[in-house]
């Protein structure tokens, strides 16, 4: 799979030339891992990060850490996939120090290190100043940079967006913060109208490099109105792009590829994967908008998923393996623009898709996705595409109840037995 | 052909018959830039901050230049009324005749620099901040020529280098987006202010009372100006609004209520304001306005006024009249120089609608360009999507 990986500074970027059979570059890799260098350890590198931890764990470090469950899911299934990026760096002998960190705080990583490299970057939100941010992603910006570039806004969802969004046309980069993903709502003329379409009206006179992030989804029994996935509302403003972070390295590497991006960019982060840990490289990274992440390859079915679900699938992986059954799992990322190629490449190979999203079932990312694989890829489709989404219905309070409006592994087991039968 | 801001190159040549005296009185070109000062129509009155005086100085060659910008500004509109109805001008198209002395007056009393947003009534605006008539013409009807390309149309008009965000559809949208072109200036430092304009319906908008609060706290360089024309597409003002003095409603934020018809009160307000907007953050300007025509094209704009009053205020208080009295009064041209003028404005719209209609309708390619700026690989596609078919290896 491409992994196309846009560095700055000391990092070269290169892709895969072509896609490897996974299985077969294990063994060379974990030999050349036993082979201690002069230098130290040596680390595989990977868009996804998920060699990072195999090679970890291979390597009898002092510095080695708890792994937090997600962690353990991950690395549990991961089959070492190293793909020729990585081969090329063993070749290299490359080592890089690393450091562990939550997701909350790569976030902000990556936000101070854009702060700092572009003075025209600013933060407006509500209780992003003094307070530090509700999901503490901003602590410490407003003290470092100051009230005019860490801006404490009223609570005006409607004007603090507009706002954003002029000072965009003047050449400002602001990043805004909706406290939770449903406030957005309230600001959903301004995104809609100014924010999509303002680089289309004016002929291409005013660029809105503008960052809209906020937590959505499901979390622990908030109610309905603070459980919203707005994802299926934005995704058919023309003129913005969509992306969805699930793990602290790619929170980081989109975080600061949207800021930089000249685009309007909405980036939907997660309430509960906040404190997600992982370890991320030390140098400066980015990743690409438009890509998806391959999290873990497979032969038998292709199931595509984002955000907070992509657990739910390497949980429910996990018992697949267990039964025999072999799944590709792609986190999309990418909401919108859908990173097709990949996709499509997955598909080719398996013939057969999952979607599992935590979007409503009515006019959700999964409904649109399913309409562009059936358009582009139809042919090479052995049975109908299955999209399991969270149901119709605003999110109950009851714990019983709010769990069975999203989806779960052990729904998506039996749709991956179905669809293999 | 740009608007021009001094008259004087347009000047035809003085008749022998005046003598070289400095007196004001005198018709030589020495005292073209000699000031004269004009008396406002009426007083200002302000709201929480002293309002400024009532004289106003300008000089012949400015009472020339607002002349002619605003009859250019008249005829362009009512070339644009003869479009519409000829069918060329298709969709919603939002004419300003009557309020040209807001966009005169007010440029006259800024720089480029400083930037003006507005919402749909936005032809005038756009020609003072440095537009051509072949670009308003050309976008009106479509037109690749047009300033965006013909793909924003009649409410979409932007000029960056001349500082005007647009043209906005959205009733209301584009007070936020004044205000974050405020911060933007503020952020930068450098000593401009922002003209975020509205009218009287768009003036019970929520949003607006938001940035205007975000406005005050932070300091920002707003100036907020309601064109109040008394009808918010058919409602009158008292009909929609508690109060409808809206220079008194931004409560904590000054306010100053300016005869929107005379074009030296709105430069003197202007003025006033950006001087006040720099030291101390937003003040509301409110223009005493009207239009003769309907809110747009679809609708006559004598069902829910007569007829009547629109000619009552045609005679009474008609920006371009006022112009034409002080030019006469203060002999500074005479009654056929400025019928001229007229003319040659009236030939000047005419060749650049004929030029317009000779630009071509945008390529079908052009659909799909500048949705996304390029940069990062994304390119929009439309429904039928054989481009978007992925190549597998």
């Amino acid at each position: 799979m491409a992994t196309l990986f846009q560095g700055v500074g000391a990092v070269t970027p290169f892709s895969a030339s072509s896609s490897l059979d996974s299985n077969k570059l294990l063994l060379p890799s974990r030999k050349s891992l036993s082979i201690s260098d002069s230098r130290g350890s040596i680390f595989v590198y990977r868009s996804d990060a998920l060699n990072l931890k195999a090679a970890t764990r291979l390597q009898l470090s002092p510095g080695h850490q708890k792994r937090s469950p997600s962690e353990d899911l991950l690395l549990h299934q991961s089959r070492g996939s190293f793909g020729a990026f990585g081969l090329y760096l063993h070749c290299l002998r490359i080592a890089y120090p690393w450091h562990e960190l939550l997701l909350f705080e790569a976030l902000r990583e990556g936000l101070e290190e854009e702060m700092e490299r572009d003075p025209r970057v600013c933060v407006m939100g509500e209780d992003v100043g003094h307070y530090g941010g509700s999901y503490k992603v901003t602590k410490g910006l407003a003290e470092k940079y100051g009230d005019l570039r860490v801006l404490d806004t009223p609570i005006a969802e409607n004007s603090f967006t507009g706002m954003g969004i002029g000072a965009a046309m003047t050449g400002l980069r602001p990043i805004v913060e909706g406290m939770n993903m449903g406030f957005l709502l309230l600001a959903f003329n301004q995104i809609s109208n100014n924010c999509g379409m303002l680089h289309y009206t004016s002929g291409g006179q005013f660029t809105i490099p503008i960052v809209i992030r906020g937590p959505g989804g499901v979390g622990r029994q908030l109610g309905a109105e603070h459980s919203q996935r707005l994802e299926s509302y934005f995704q058919s403003i023309p003129g913005i792009q969509m992306v969805a972070c699930s793990t602290p390295y790619n929170a980081k590497g989109l975080m600061k590829a949207a800021i930089r991006s000249e685009n309007p960019v909405i980036l939907f982060e997660h309430v509960l994967l906040y404190n997600l840990k992982e370890r991320i490289p030390d140098e400066e990274y980015v990743l690409s908008l438009e890509e998806a992440e391959m999290v873990r390859p497979g032969e038998h079915i292709t199931i595509l998923t984002y955000s907070r679900m992509r657990y739910h699938v390497m949980q429910a992986a996990k018992t697949l393996v267990n039964k025999g059954y072999d799944p590709e799992v792609i986190d999309i990322r990418s909401l919108k623009p859908f990173d097709l190629y990949t996709i499509g490449c997955s598909v080719k190979k398996t013939h057969r898709v999952l979607i599992v999203e935590e979007c409503m079932r009515t006019g959700g990312i999964g409904a649109s996705l399913t309409a562009a694989i059936t358009e582009n890829f139809h042919d090479y489709l052995d049975a109908p595409i299955v999209c399991l989404s969270s149901q119709d219905v605003p999110t109950p309070y009851a714990g019983t109840l709010e769990e069975w409006t999203v989806v779960q592994p052990a729904q998506i087991v039996s749709a991956v037995e179905q669809l293999c039968q | 052909m740009a608007l021009s801001r001094s008259g004087s190159n347009l000047l035809k040549p003085i008749s022998p018959f005046f003598s070289c005296a400095p007196s004001i009185l005198s018709r030589s070109i020495s005292s073209s830039n000699d000031s004269i000062t004009v008396e406002t129509s009426i007083p200002f009155t302000a709201h929480n901050c002293e309002p400024p005086s009532r004289s106003v100085t300008t000089s012949a060659a400015e009472l020339r230049s607002f002349f002619r910008d605003m009859a250019l500004m008249r005829r362009m509109e009512i070339a644009a009324d003869s479009l519409y109805k000829a069918k060329l001008i298709r969709g919603f198209c939002h004419l300003y005749d009557g309020q040209e002395a807001v966009a005169v007056g007010m440029e006259a009393a800024i720089t480029r620099k400083d930037c003006i947003i507005t919402a749909y009534r936005d032809h005038c605006t756009f020609l003072s901040r440095g537009g051509n008539l072949v670009e308003v013409f050309a976008e009106l009807m479509g037109r690749r020529a047009g300033m965006s390309n013909g793909k924003g149309g009649s409410m979409h008009f932007y000029r960056k280098e001349g500082g005007f965000y647009g043209g906005h559809g959205i009733v209301g949208a584009q007070v936020p987006l004044g205000c974050g072109l405020a911060f933007a200036q503020k952020y930068s430092k450098d000593e401009n202010v922002t003209f975020a304009m509205y009218g009287d319906g768009a003036a019970n908008q929520g949003q607006l009372f938001e940035a205007l609060n975000i406005a005050a706290l932070w300091d920002l360089p707003a100036i907020l100006v309601c064109e109040n024309n008394h009808y918010g597409m058919g409602t009158a003002e008292w009909r929609a609004a508690k109060s409808p003095a809206y220079y008194k409603r931004g409560d904590y934020v000054p306010g100053l209520k300016v005869d929107g018809m005379d074009a030296f009160a709105v430069k003197q307000a202007c003025k006033f304001a950006k001087e006040h907007a720099l030291k101390n953050g937003p003040i509301i300007l409110e223009m005493d306005t009207y239009r003769y025509h309907g809110h747009s094209m679809s609708d006559p704009g004598s069902t829910y006024r007569t007829r009547d009053e629109i000619s009552g205020v045609r005679q009474e208080r008609d920006p371009i009249e006022r112009i034409r009295k002080l030019l006469l009064s203060h002999e500074i041209s005479t009654e056929t120089e400025l019928k001229d003028i007229e003319k040659e404005v009236r030939k000047e719209v005419d060749n650049a609608i004929s030029k317009a209609k000779e630009s071509e309708m945008p390529d079908p390619s052009e659909l799909f360009t500048n949705v996304y700026v390029k940069g990062f690989g994304v390119e929009a596609y439309g429904a039928d999507r054989k481009e978007l078919r992925a190549t597998l290896p």
